[in-house]
């Protein structure tokens, strides 16, 4: 990591810190979301933008963290903390199983399967009324005493963000992650130079649960509340989108997606309610001419001017 | 709470203490407008619904020239996109950026209760003529959820169930989609008819948005029963009230819906296949009481529809809290005060045409209308009343200790007397 | 399974199967997954639903609705994803921003009440067969998927256009490279696959009623049975319309606990281990 990285981080990390200060509540609450949106889209970019398999699953795995961690609160009357890391455990299960089943497919199939399997998911909490609540989904106070106001929970989130994001940047710069990006430009030959891909892939997918399950678990504290829509295909496209939007093979464009599309939405809604219409033609001008999402088209710009 | 907004609450409490004392005189209105946030699905399954509550609550701030007790009403309207996660997501919204007083709306009980767990939270007080999940006014109460002009699921079909056993039916089949609500209105039905000495013979559940009602009613067709009760909403009651003729069922079986089935924002667009199906509501559009015919007629003139469950139930319900503001000269400012005072106010000049009152849990008690779609002399089909029931309360005639002693009606508990 | 359960499923195999037909047509031949091909349902329901109302005919209802779409499907091609083509990922998730846009269009159009398209007066009311009452209607929609399933037949294999599509899916280069301007064929392929989406709005919307998410249920039931089915295949079409078809009906009726489960569960399964689905070809 470059001087010049390592201060910029530390500028951004300044100033994220200090907003709460001149944030009201509400809008501290949306930094909070971005945060934890931020974490999923980068979640799904590691198999995305480095191994090459875009999941529209995410948001089963996001969720089922979501739902272990309120339930284990709520009707099992957990502490916090022990309902956290049962809901990331959870989650990781649940990669691993889709992984199981994913990784030999890819490309459109790989993308079809994995929504396949998260509407499985969704199902299971829709009808399981006696567990998931079904169409009411589960409600508690699941956050600890001393992160209930809005500033603290940021904080701690932001803790949480930074140290989660770190992590996954370790990894994807690891032996490891450069396998994956191996397998994502060239599948046939990182098998004829015999490393085992499935295998690869499958320990990535389940990586990259794992990380996704922490935004779950924030998630449920920061709403308190699970429904079937927190594991609907709508989370799993959202997701993605946040990763595109802010640039696949980025990892941290994850952050800048999420709060593009979160601050898109705030800002729409005030004024007007298709904002359906405005998120459809976002993914398709995104589609035809950013593809690389915010941060993968400045850095291309950037590329270009040093020329 | 920051600095900014602790100015603009000082001069707000600051003007409200000052006009406090002299409530009646409206002249010297509140410094700023009373807001209210207004939460409806405008978009998803139930849209319909949403938008016609959005119309209802408009009509009555029109007829009130924008104001309750002299001071403007800010009506800000969000979309809860018939969905938990964006309903809670709105409700924040409107009271931490939106500063609202009150929160009112929403259509589907999970939204409503997503929403209800927040505003246990924040205090503030949130009215909801729609939502109809019993427990919000039983054994959850939350003391700042207020059930205007609203009902609960149950409350109704108590005395149809009463009604169906008066019709010498012995055995009923019903139909319902699969969550609480549906739960709920079968399990009132069932209680009463079962206590009555009637028979459920079997119980259907179908998820919400079931396209293809088939597989049940080739099972229903073949169940020897004298009725056969359907819970249906939205477009379910759509589909389900036409495959029903169409699958030759009608006229061979008497059908008995929910009042949602035979709402208006059902059957406005259908033929003769809903006529003669009976419901049980505390709203009837086709009754010949002479303030529900004004409010008809005149919601007509103006929406170019006849008004449905939505549209009424909100008009009322924000007739209601006016009535109570009123009282208030205009103070929306303390909650526990708006919060009392509603619980003490009587509603009257609703389009019920009698005054109603809110019984101590929160909960409006009716008359019950038994009512049948008839056709009108235009061609079009409205509900009128052929019985009533009159003072039925949500927890219909037994104690009301005793009967929140038994389990909420769910899909395993339906009140069934065993035999 | 009764013999009313039985035709309940053939009859939404049927209809799931002139839908479908479509979306494997275009992902068979351009390898295009169009997420929008529920929202070209909807959207041909509606407008069937319109031009049915305002002239009293069921057919000019369906002509309007096909010609409609196949309009809408043009706008798509040519004027949205040519910009991406040769990039899956960004043409699937193009055509899902395209869906958004078409689901919330239809929402301001029509609204968000339901609308059933009115059935001719010569198809209402029901026969007796196989001792059970059943709407001739629905018997209607089980004879328009065995037409549309004989008429793409025929197309696919006695026609010029049919040959050049059964060889463009197996290798589109290979056409190109002998001088067949594939370009045209992809686009009337779009075309037809579009069109077939909106004739199977008017269809479904007769006896299933049109409404804001029908356009993604529809969608979820397409992708199962061309998951099942096989990408480009008409036999694999119609296999996975019956399977999908008659494992929902029987899933409602003995499982409703289970839902989705008792098509994606084994949709899942086979694509874990037959990737390609039942009679797939590869890419």
């Amino acid at each position: 990591m470059t001087g010049r990285s390592v201060i910029g981080a530390l500028v951004v990390l300044a100033i994220a810190a200090a907003l709460p200060l001149v944030l009201s509540n509400y809008e501290v609450g949306l930094a909070t979301e971005m945060l934890i949106f931020g974490v999923l889209a980068m979640s799904i970019d590691i198999l995305a933008g480095f191994a090459g398999r875009t999941s529209l699953g995410h948001g089963a795995i996001f969720g089922v963290s979501g739902y272990v961690v309120v339930y284990a609160s709520a009707q099992l009357g957990l502490s916090p903390a022990v309902a956290f890391v049962l809901g990331v455990m959870a989650a990781t299960l649940v990669a691993v199983i889709f992984g199981t089943i994913a990784v030999r497919t890819s490309g459109v199939y790989f993308l079809l399967l994995t929504l396949a399997l998260g509407m499985i998911v969704w199902g299971i909490c829709l009808r399981w009324t006696q567990v998931t609540g079904g169409e009411n989904g589960l409600r508690g106070d699941v956050r600890p005493a001393f992160l209930v106001s809005h500033r603290a929970f940021y904080w701690a989130v932001l803790v949480a963000a930074v140290v989660v994001s770190y992590a996954m940047w370790r990894f994807v710069r690891s032996p490891f992650g450069l396998t994956l990006l191996g397998i994502r430009d060239s599948e046939s030959r990182m098998r004829s130079l015999g490393y085992n891909v499935s295998l690869h892939l499958f320990i990535g997918f389940t990586v990259s649960g794992f990380f996704a399950g922490i935004a779950g678990a924030l998630y449920a504290m920061f709403n308190n509340f699970v429904s079937p829509s927190t594991v609907a295909l709508s989370q799993s496209v959202e997701g993605v989108l946040m990763m595109i939007a802010g640039g696949g093979g980025t990892l941290f464009g994850g952050f800048v997606g999420a709060a593009a599309i979160i601050a898109l939405e705030n800002a729409v809604s005030a004024y007007t309610e298709r904002w359906q219409t405005v998120l459809g033609a976002a993914f398709i001008l995104i589609m035809i001419f950013a593809p690389e999402g915010i941060i993968g088209t400045l850095r291309a710009i950037v590329t270009r001017k040093r020329r | 709470m920051d600095r900014r907004h602790f100015l603009k609450n000082s001069a707000a409490a600051f003007a409200a203490t000052s006009v406090g004392a002299a409530p009646w005189k409206g002249a010297f209105a509140q410094s700023g407008p009373i807001k209210i946030g207004l939460l409806a699905p405008l978009t998803g399954v139930v849209a319909s619904g949403g938008k016609e509550m959005v119309e209802g609550v408009q009509f009555y701030l029109d007829q009130a020239k924008g104001e309750i007790a002299g001071r403007k009403v800010e009506l800000v309207i969000e979309d809860d996109a018939s969905n938990p996660d964006t309903a809670l997501q709105k409700a924040r919204r409107l009271v931490e950026q939106g500063n609202c007083h009150m929160l009112i709306g929403d259509l589907l009980a999970n939204t409503g209760l997503a929403v209800a767990n927040y505003v246990k939270g924040t205090g503030t007080p949130y009215f909801i003529p729609i939502i109809a999940a019993d427990d919000l006014t039983q054994r959850q109460r939350i003391r700042n959820v207020i059930r205007v002009a609203g009902y609960s699921a149950s409350a109704f079909t108590h005395p149809f169930g009463d009604w169906a056993r008066k019709q010498g039916y012995k055995k009923i089949a019903t139909i319902s989609q699969d969550y609480t609500f549906g739960h709920e209105q079968c399990g009132g039905l069932a209680q009463v008819f079962t206590e009555g000495g009637g028979e459920i013979v079997q119980q259907f559940w179908h998820p919400l948005n079931t396209a293809d009602f088939s597989p049940y009613l080739g099972q229903l067709a073949d169940l020897k029963v004298d009725a056969i009760f359907a819970m249906e909403t939205g477009a379910d009651a759509t589909r389900f009230i036409q495959q029903y003729a169409s699958f030759g069922l009608k006229g061979k079986i008497p059908l008995l819906g929910a009042m949602n089935a035979t709402d208006q924002s059902v059957i406005r667009t259908m033929g003769d296949e809903c006529e003669g199906i009976i419901a049980a509501a505390h709203f009837a559009e086709g009754s010949d009481n002479p303030v529900t015919q004004k409010f008809t007629h005149d919601y007509e003139a103006k929406y170019g529809k006849i008004p449905s469950l939505y549209g009424f139930s909100m008009y009322s319900g924000i007739m209601w809290v006016a009535q109570a503001v009123e009282k208030l000269g205009g103070k929306v400012e303390d909650r526990d005060l708006l919060i009392d005072t509603v619980l003490k106010t009587e509603l009257t000049g609703s389009p019920l045409g009698k005054t109603v009152k809110l019984d101590s849990y929160g909960n409006p008690i009716y008359d019950v209308q038994i009512r049948k779609v008839v056709e009108r002399a235009d061609g079009k089909y409205w509900n009128v009343p052929i019985a009533t029931y009159p003072n039925v309360s949500q927890f219909w005639t037994y104690n009301p200790e005793t009967y929140m002693k038994q389990p909420p009606y769910s899909r395993s508990f339906q009140g069934i007397k065993k035999t | 399974m009764s013999i009313f359960q039985l035709l309940n499923g053939l009859t939404f195999a049927a209809l799931l199967f002139v839908v479908a037909s479509g979306f494997t047509l275009i992902f068979g031949l351009l390898r295009i997954v169009n997420l929008a091909h529920g929202a070209l349902y909807l959207l041909g329901g509606y407008i069937g639903f319109s031009v049915a109302s305002r002239t009293g005919s069921f057919a000019l209802g369906g002509l309007g609705a096909m010609a409609a779409i196949a309009a809408i499907g043009f706008v798509l091609d040519q004027g949205l994803l040519r910009f991406v083509r040769g990039h899956e990922l960004r043409q699937v998730l193009l055509t899902l921003g395209f869906a958004f846009i078409l689901n919330d269009l239809a929402l301001v159009i029509w609204g968000g009440d339901s609308f059933t398209v009115p059935i001719p007066q010569v198809l209402r009311g029901g026969v007796r067969v196989f001792g059970v009452f059943y709407p001739i209607y629905r018997l209607f929609v089980l004879a328009m998927g065995i037409i549309v399933f004989a008429s793409l037949w025929a197309l696919l294999n006695h026609t010029r256009l049919g040959a050049l599509i059964r060889a463009g899916v197996d290798d589109a280069e290979m056409v190109e490279a002998s001088g067949v301007n594939i370009r045209r064929v992809f686009l009337v392929t779009f075309l037809l696959g579009s069109a077939l989406a909106g004739l199977g709005g008017l269809m479904g919307g007769a006896f299933l009623s049109l409404y804001p998410s029908a356009d993604a249920e529809i969608l979820v039931f397409s992708l199962a049975v061309v998951i099942i089915g096989g990408r480009g295949s008409l036999v694999g079409v119609g296999v996975g319309s019956l399977l999908v078809g008659l494992l929902n009906t029987l899933g409602q009726v003995m499982f409703p606990e289970l839902a989705y489960f008792v098509i994606f569960g084994p949709m899942a399964v086979l694509l874990a281990f037959r990737p390609l689905g039942l009679f797939g070809r590869a890419a």
